[in-house]
């Protein structure tokens, strides 16, 4: 199965907590009230400029690897490559909220409208992280359909340039996903356009296959520990 | 409140009309214009920039700031330029080749002009040549380099392989910054520095044009 994810720009919820940590504001602090008008701004604009889509193709655990494995420049060992063989099942995905918003952003800053470009970033920053979330909860859907039972299933998302997969697996990812057809290109450096855009594979399978301690090469010198949070989500919604 | 305290406040208080209108005030009253960048914007720059640096505000706080500083600066440019008033420093900044992400260099733009550094923005996707090229052209004392991608992290050597083949190492100082990029990294491929985010990337800057 490959297909064309849409979504409505009245589906994009931005976590505000998520915002305000992408603009370095720490928890428990907020905008100021010279800031705060902001916020309601970007998301104004966010809602007119995002026009989110998403691809996704399943995809088996021989193929996946192929995949994977990219251009060999992975971390010898990493969770994906652990996680991946005891999968149920496989896919890829990609989503963007379209190139609107980044020229928005970008028309803010020529602007001089500085603040507002950065908190207008910030929201869109989470805001397609948000799009890949309702992509994974779509795959879940479909595999439920499918008759998915697995008791204490889980389903996450692993994305390449994190926790071991380098960036460079992108080629292979888009080759094999294609997602092209909503309008998301790859450039020769692997970066992803338009900007905004998240993509990755899916794993879907027992709850168990999907924790792992961070004591891989990678984890000393990582400063994002998501996979920390992601844990603790994935803990808290199987107790 | 004197008339360039009451612009430095202005600027603190992110009004830009007031900054322009109180500018021009103190330009009609013949204060002269180096004055009014030091005592007046960059004064209110400063105090915000030391907020920042105590996590009292955040960065939209300080972006909302340099923009009512531009409205200042915008008064007295003309000013500065007729009298010839040199900057801080000129700095060359851009996100290197094969990558498309400003926003942290953006940051790093407004605080360093925000700090009374002119600024040439080369925007994204910079080959090294026109780096270093626009560096020479222009006197620029330093170059700043942001990467958001491992994969073009690599690039940022390039430029410094240039300057020292040219001879201009120590000449032309080298910053880099970025999510993926570390002081390690900065070492390993010769930059003279590396920020770690905006507001540190300006005291870096600051300290690589007193070492000159």
């Amino acid at each position: 199965m490959s297909t064309v994810l849409e979504f409505q720009a009245s589906d994009l919820v931005p976590d505000r907590d998520a915002v305000l940590e992408r603009l370095g504001i720490p928890a428990g602090a907020g905008l100021s009230e010279r800031t705060e008008p902001l916020y309601a701004a970007a998301a104004g604009i966010l809602a007119e400029s995002a026009a989110p889509a998403g691809a996704l193709a399943d995809i088996t655990i021989a193929e996946f690897r192929a995949v994977y494995d990219g251009e060999g420049r992975n971390a010898p060992r990493s969770p994906v490559a652990d996680i991946c063989v005891h999968a149920e099942h496989l896919a890829l995905f990609a989503v963007t909220l379209g190139e609107r918003t980044s020229q928005a952003v970008s028309r803010c800053f020529a602007e001089q409208d500085f603040a507002l470009a950065y908190v207008l970033d910030a929201m869109a920053s989470v805001a397609a992280d948000f799009v890949a979330d309702l992509a994974e909860r779509r795959f879940a859907a479909m595999l439920r359909e499918r008759g998915w039972k697995t008791p204490d299933g889980a389903v996450l998302r692993y994305s390449p340039g994190y926790c071991g997969w380098d960036v460079t697996g992108q080629r292979r990812l888009f080759a094999y996903l294609k997602p092209e057809r909503i309008g998301l290109v790859l450039t020769d450096s692997c970066l992803m356009k338009p900007l905004k855009s998240v993509s990755g594979s899916i794993i879907a399978g027992p709850r168990s296959i999907h924790r792992f301690p961070p004591t891989y090469d990678f984890c000393e010198r990582c400063e994002e520990r998501t996979c920390r949070s992601r844990l603790r989500a994935l803990a808290a919604a199987g107790s | 409140m004197g008339a360039l305290a009451k612009v430095a406040d202005a600027v603190i208080r992110g009004d830009p009309a007031q900054v322009a209108a109180f500018t021009r005030e103190v330009i009609r009253d013949g204060v002269p214009p180096k004055e009014i960048l030091d005592g007046g914007l960059i004064a209110g720059m400063t105090v915000i920039g030391d907020r920042f640096r105590v996590h009292e505000i955040f960065l939209p706080d300080v972006l909302l700031a340099a923009k009512a500083m531009y409205a200042g600066m915008d008064e007295l440019r003309p000013l500065l330029v007729r009298d010839g008033i040199p900057s801080i420093g000129k700095v060359v900044i851009g996100t290197i080749q094969g990558d498309l992400h400003d926003i942290g260099k953006n940051l790093v733009g407004i605080m360093l002009k925000g700090a009374g550094f002119e600024v040439i923005d080369l925007g994204h996707d910079v080959a090294p040549e026109r780096m270093v090229q626009t560096a020479v052209e222009q006197g620029a004392s330093v170059i700043g380099m942001s990467a958001l991608l491992t994969t073009t992290m690599p690039v940022m050597g390039e430029v410094v392989r240039l300057l020292r083949e040219r001879g201009l190492a120590g000449e032309i100082l080298t910053i880099v910054g970025g999510a993926p990029v570390s002081d390690a990294f900065a070492r390993e491929i010769g930059a003279d520095a590396y920020g770690f985010d905006a507001g540190n990337a300006v005291d870096v800057v600051k300290d690589l044009v007193g070492r000159r």
